[in-house]
């Protein structure tokens, strides 16, 4: 038994397989208020593949990264009402407008790492809501900008069905375009300048080059998903992405596992429906309506799971797919032991 | 120019908190290697231990004061015992993930223990104002900065000046030598969490003392005191001091002379930018050190 061998590769694909295929039956049978935040989870999910490439493939902190989405959101936003651009044009807009944004803010971050990275996008994530505040001309100030609902070009649907499939189709291509990109030539090279950057530039590797693209490319993914999410609020104002969204966004890049890209399915549906586990705990504890005491249980859940899983869904799943290989070694030696004894 | 000095003075004070909780983050960095950002909420959780100590138990101001930093220090140390050490083999990003937790489950506790609402606390300054050279000086300000002052001379003098204090230092410079010198580490880690707990209190008590608080009020601390301790190096206490008052003063300044220009909403965004502007110049901070590595 090969371990890379055609049964592999075939219970691979049809993992593959399952995951679009439940994605198309899933909006159907959702009700239209799941539908909406199944709709999230898919913005999420492109905002934090984004966010594992430059945290998890390229080892540079951002903490914020919610910064990049309401750049994204942003110009949506812009597009659309002070424009009229159509809206769906305005994804891929949004996402090369704050893929350049991010390049240019990855420039000057270059020469930080570590906790001064950490800090320099921590300010970044506290100062665009207060920009955006402050020109309300332009960008609507503390009210906001509302854009009209998108309605469905299908009939047979209702806008948050049709929400749900246009974020999910956006989010496919986007997880075929991640992987695709770290498959290869750069993904290999976007690894080595995290684990050994003394050697990825001996090799020839450009280290600014590498650190200011992974830059680009997460926000671009973070600009796309702010566009989408600005299409399925029909809203936005500052008060959309607080601080603490940005520390929601790595929390579920963590949660889902670093470095992988499947783990942030995970990741997505942590940060979705973890403070809803929150509330229906505390409910349980206590019978009143309570909101403080459900965030006190969001958080003991979150560091439960980081006890769990420290290295995340991902590596949980790591974990046991090689125990189960290493069972099923057992077996197999004890099965061609037992004839000869 | 005597309003420039009163902003100074003003500054002075809010640099005198910041300063507090960045030394703490500065030790937790060089003891844990990492950023913890709970030690804002740790202080806003002791403020409220303290408010309930002096208006449900009717202690004295300085009794619940010095019995709050009792309870930190332990609460800090059992931190680091039961969070922080259990996860400390699992990387670094995940004991940052664990602090984020800790923040809030705190941030949520403290509302659910003393409610949400507005809370005021005395302050054991006389609310009197002083003249010095034209200068007038609010008793409460000049209150602030000495317990911060002091509270960091005695920092430094315990860890420059002590056996544990040395010990410390060298627990969180060579783990391993330490070890086989005799030191116990963990110990010395919990006890360096403690302190910094410890260090986060008295912030969150002295800033308590001059603005009504709610569970939420040690979050722009917390921002403040890591842009000191990133503006001086982050594994440099002189440095996250001197960098608390330089940010603490520049903030003062720029809301007294600019705020009719930038509002209220610039404020913060153009304090963080001048510190980009100094880390981009600067990227280990005003009083860190670059390594140099051999390749």
């Amino acid at each position: 038994m090969t371990p890379f061998g055609a049964e592999k590769i075939l219970w691979r694909m049809l993992a593959l397989a399952a995951v679009p295929l439940l994605v198309v039956l899933l909006p159907k049978t959702l009700g239209d208020y799941y539908n909406f935040r199944f709709a999230l989870v898919g913005i999420y999910f492109i905002a934090i593949i984004g966010l594992n490439i430059l945290t998890g493939y390229n080892g540079q902190i951002s903490l914020g990264h919610g910064a990049f989405l309401a750049f994204g959101a942003y110009t949506t936003a812009i597009l659309v009402s002070n424009y009229g651009v159509g809206e769906y044009w305005t994804i891929p807009i949004a996402g090369i407008l704050t893929g350049i944004f991010g390049f240019l803010f990855g420039l000057p971050a270059l020469r930080l790492s570590g906790v001064y990275l950490a800090l320099a996008t921590f300010s970044l994530a506290t100062s665009i809501p207060l920009i955006a505040k402050r020109y309300d001309g332009f960008a609507g100030g503390g009210q906001g900008k509302t854009i009209a609902l998108p309605s469905s070009p299908f009939g047979a649907l209702s806008t948050n069905e049709w929400l749900s499939y246009l974020t999910w189709a956006v989010a496919a291509l986007m997880f075929g375009a991640a992987w695709l990109l770290l498959r290869g030539r750069v993904g290999r090279s976007f690894r080595a300048v995290r684990d050994a950057p003394i050697a990825a530039v001996s090799s020839g590797i450009g280290l600014a080059r590498h650190k200011t693209l992974a830059f680009a490319i997460a926000a671009a993914y973070a600009g796309v998903a702010g566009a989408l999410f600005t299409i399925a609020n029909a809203f936005v104002n500052p008060d959309s992405f607080p601080v603490s969204l940005s520390i929601l966004l790595l929390t579920g890049a963590v949660v889902g596992g670093l470095g992988s890209l499947e783990g942030m399915l995970f990741g997505a549906i942590f940060i979705q429906f973890a403070p809803d586990w929150g509330d229906k705990l505390s409910k349980q504890v206590h019978y009143n309506e309570a909101s403080i005491q459900s965030t006190v249980f969001y958080g003991l859940i979150l560091l439960g799971v980081l006890f769990v899983m420290p290295n995340g869904a991902a590596g949980l799943l790591r974990r046991g797919r090689a125990g189960l290989a290493r069972a099923r070694g057992r077996y197999a030696d004890r099965s061609q032991a037992e004839p000869s004894a | 120019m005597t309003e420039f000095f009163q902003y100074v003075v003003v500054g002075l004070a809010n640099g005198g908190i910041y300063a507090t909780l960045a030394l703490a983050l500065v030790l937790i960095h060089r003891a844990t290697g990492i950023v913890n950002f709970a030690q804002g909420e740790m202080g806003m959780f002791c403020t409220f231990i303290a408010w309930a100590l002096i208006t449900h138990h009717g202690l004295p101001y300085w009794g619940a004061f010095f019995l709050t930093l009792v309870v930190a220090f332990f609460g800090g140390a059992a931190t680091c015992k039961l969070v922080i050490q259990p996860l400390s083999r699992t990387g670094e990003l995940t004991v940052v993930m664990a602090t984020i937790a800790l923040l809030i489950i705190l941030n949520g506790l403290a509302g659910w223990i003393w409610s949400p609402e507005v809370k005021f606390l005395e302050s054991p300054f006389p609310l009197e104002v002083v003249h010095v050279g034209g200068v007038v000086m609010n008793v409460q300000d000049l209150g602030v900065i000495g317990v911060s002052l002091l509270c960091v001379a005695i920092v430094f003098v315990f860890f420059r000046f002590t056996r544990l204090g040395l010990q410390m230092r060298a627990s969180a410079v060579g783990p391993a030598t330490s070890r086989l010198l005799g030191i116990r580490v963990g110990l010395m880690l919990s006890i360096g969490w403690g302190l910094a707990a410890m260090l986060s209190a008295v912030s969150g008590i002295m800033a308590a003392s001059r603005l009504p608080f709610d569970p939420n009020f040690m979050l722009i601390v917390l921002t403040y005191a890591f842009a000191a301790a990133v503006l001086g190096g982050i594994d440099s206490p002189v440095g996250s001091v001197v960098g608390a008052f330089l940010i603490g003063i520049g903030i003062s300044l720029l809301s007294g002379y600019a705020s009719s220009f930038l509002g209220t909403e610039l404020q913060l965004p153009l304090a963080l930018a001048v510190l980009m502007l100094v880390l981009i110049v600067r990227p280990a901070g005003l009083f860190g050190q670059v390594v140099v590595r051999r390749v």
